[in-house]
């Protein structure tokens, strides 16, 4: 939040260059320009290009062991994706992944903040330890809980057996009903740190007199933690839920190398994937590819338009 | 009095409970990760928090059976290609973008933005097109091309953000000198932005070292694969029998640099991750 806050300060670059001298001004104009181009030619290659060439692809019947040879098949591509059931379930499955993981992961971020933040002994400990989900890679989290979830010999069947709370192993990872759900247990673990370090970041600005005046006000720490803390961390909070709200519509890793193509727990993205790739079939792949893209715009055009007028209000 | 003293202790007890679990909940899947991986045969399949007879048979069988060598080396330029890439491309353009004024500044920026937002997906066939074209198709250059689009815009905004910190008063000595704006870029910002420049880095590598979806399509052959697709793709005598054991072995070899880095440099990704998340 420092770098928020930070712009708002200093917002302008120095303009004192500027005013000195239209002729300097010019000149650094002229070189801002060529310093851009590098990177936007660059970006321009690798993410302009392709995306169209991709929203075009989406109208035709092109192949992957044929790209060149395709006809122009207008909206067929779309009416196929609208009539297929598996599409319908692959966006629900993102959706559902979507809330769910990210609210799990908002509500237990918050809890391991406040925790980090409280005085105490061994939190330098604490925050080391919450960074190593964050560093693993995603396949090999998918991996190293797919063999803890494993149905004949993962060490979570063998504990809850031992204690009792299940009667006999279950598939985590194959069965229908539990899959999506050992896959959000993997994000969650994998990125929970991640939300905890931005509330911290947040929570570590506040000052202490607030809570002294809480103190003297009768506030115990629940409710100085909902009338205070909350409203105070609320704008750092939306900041991070946005981030990782539009990071889980694009979920491909986990599902993929945790359950495969399953279909109970296949994201936009692994739908997409398997029919251009597996099926060979770019032309459908890419209107997959293309309806994603466009969901995750208009998800982010509402959050941004909904954060600047939250944003607006409080800042200035 | 003392029961007030009481519940404080208490409370404290709580707490500390608390951090235990926090910290068991988040080291144990990585701690039975290395404990699977040192067990060999038929120990793999009895639960034990502490192997009794330790083994290093995995390690050797992934090295032996399969070039789990080559592909650590291709995660390495991959991700360091790119990452040096990324940096020499976004510093002259963060500098455009922080420090100079001109119309369309914020249009960039915003477009910066969008494609960092961009799902990797979306660009998926066009890429593959591109990469085919390029004749770069099962080679790491598609990787290096590819992953552009993930760390360059990232790059770019958190080294805007440090860009915009730095004290005016520096600039405005160099300008007086008659400075070039190439000069001041190189001769007076980059030798402050060493810390922004580390963090920035590690933080894209990471990403870089991380990449599956691009690895997994773009690549061909078990000699061109990058660490996460090899470990995704590690297969034993017959499709219901994976090598867990060797699986694990992979997945703690990949994550000890990792740990370590991390740890290291615990503050600046914390700093590094709260300005990116701010400003992307």
């Amino acid at each position: 939040m420092t770098a928020a806050t930070g712009r708002g300060r200093r917002a302008a670059p120095p303009g004192t260059a500027a005013r000195r001298g239209s002729d300097l001004a010019r000149h650094r104009r002229r070189a801002a320009r060529l310093f851009l181009l590098p990177m936007a030619a660059v970006l321009a290659l690798v993410a302009g290009w392709p995306l169209v060439r991709t929203v075009y692809f989406a109208f035709t019947d092109a192949t992957l062991y044929d790209i060149e040879y395709h006809e122009f098949v207008g909206f067929l591509n779309f009416y196929y994706l609208a009539t297929d059931p598996d599409w319908w379930r692959s966006v629900w499955n993102t959706v559902f992944f979507a809330v769910v993981s990210v609210g799990l992961e908002t509500v237990l971020g918050t809890v391991v903040a406040l925790t980090l933040n409280a005085q105490l002994r061994g939190r330098g400990l604490l925050r080391a330890a919450m960074l190593i989900p964050w560093a693993i890679p995603t396949v090999v989290s998918a991996q190293m809980w797919g063999w803890m979830l494993h149905d004949q010999f993962g060490v979570i069947n063998e504990l809850l057996v031992t204690l009792g709370l299940i009667g006999e192993p279950r598939a985590w990872a194959a069965d229908p009903g539990l899959a999506m759900w050992a896959v959000i247990a993997v994000d969650v673990w994998k990125t929970t740190p991640f939300m905890a370090l931005l509330i911290l970041a947040a929570l570590q600005l506040l000052p202490d007199e607030l809570y002294e005046a809480a103190a003297v006000d009768g506030l115990g720490p629940v409710g100085s933690f909902f009338r205070i803390t909350l409203p105070l961390i609320w704008p750092a909070m939306m900041v991070a839920i946005i981030f990782r709200t539009l990071d889980a519509l694009r979920v491909f890793d986990l599902m993929y190398v945790l359950t495969g193509n399953s279909r109970a727990t296949a994201s936009m993205s692994v739908y997409a994937r398997q029919q251009l790739v597996d099926f060979q079939d770019l032309g459908y792949g890419s209107a997959a590819s293309t309806l994603l893209f466009l969901i995750i715009a208009a998800v982010t055009v509402v959050c941004i338009t909904a954060g600047r007028l939250r944003f607006g209000t409080s800042d200035d | 009095m003392r029961r007030r003293r009481l519940r404080r202790t208490i409370a404290r007890a709580l707490l500390h409970l608390l951090v235990a679990a926090i910290v068991l909940y988040a080291v144990f899947p990585f701690y039975w990760a290395v404990v699977s991986s040192l067990k060999a045969g038929g120990a793999l399949f009895t639960v034990e928090f502490i192997p009794r007879d330790p083994h290093w048979d995995n390690y050797a069988a992934l090295f032996r059976e399969q070039p789990f060598g080559r592909n650590i080396l291709n995660s390495v330029l991959v991700a360091g290609s790119v990452v040096a890439l990324s940096l020499f491309l976004a510093v002259t353009a963060a500098y455009a973008l922080g420090r100079v004024r001109f119309r369309g500044r914020s249009t960039v920026l915003m477009a910066v933005l969008a494609v960092s937002m961009f799902p990797q997906v979306a660009v998926l066939s066009g890429m593959f097109e591109l990469v085919r074209w390029l004749g770069l198709y099962n080679t790491l250059f598609a990787l290096t091309l590819s992953y552009m689009i993930f760390t360059l815009p990232f790059a770019v905004w958190v080294l805007t953000a440090f860009m915009r910190e730095m004290p005016k008063e520096l600039e405005e000595a160099a300008v007086l000198d008659g400075a070039t704006p190439w000069i001041i870029v190189t001769r007076v910002f980059l030798p402050l932005m060493g810390p922004a420049l580390a963090t920035t880095g590690l933080l894209a590598f990471i990403a870089a070292w991380n990449e599956f979806l691009f690895a997994l399509t773009f690549t061909l052959t078990d000699e061109r694969r990058t660490v996460p697709v090899a470990i995704a793709l590690i297969t034993g005598a017959s499709r219901f029998e994976l090598p867990w054991g060797r699986i694990m072995a992979a997945s703690v070899i990949v994550t000890v640099p990792l740990i370590l880095l991390v740890l290291v440099f615990q503050r600046r990704i914390v700093s590094g991750l709260t300005a990116g998340a701010v400003k992307g």
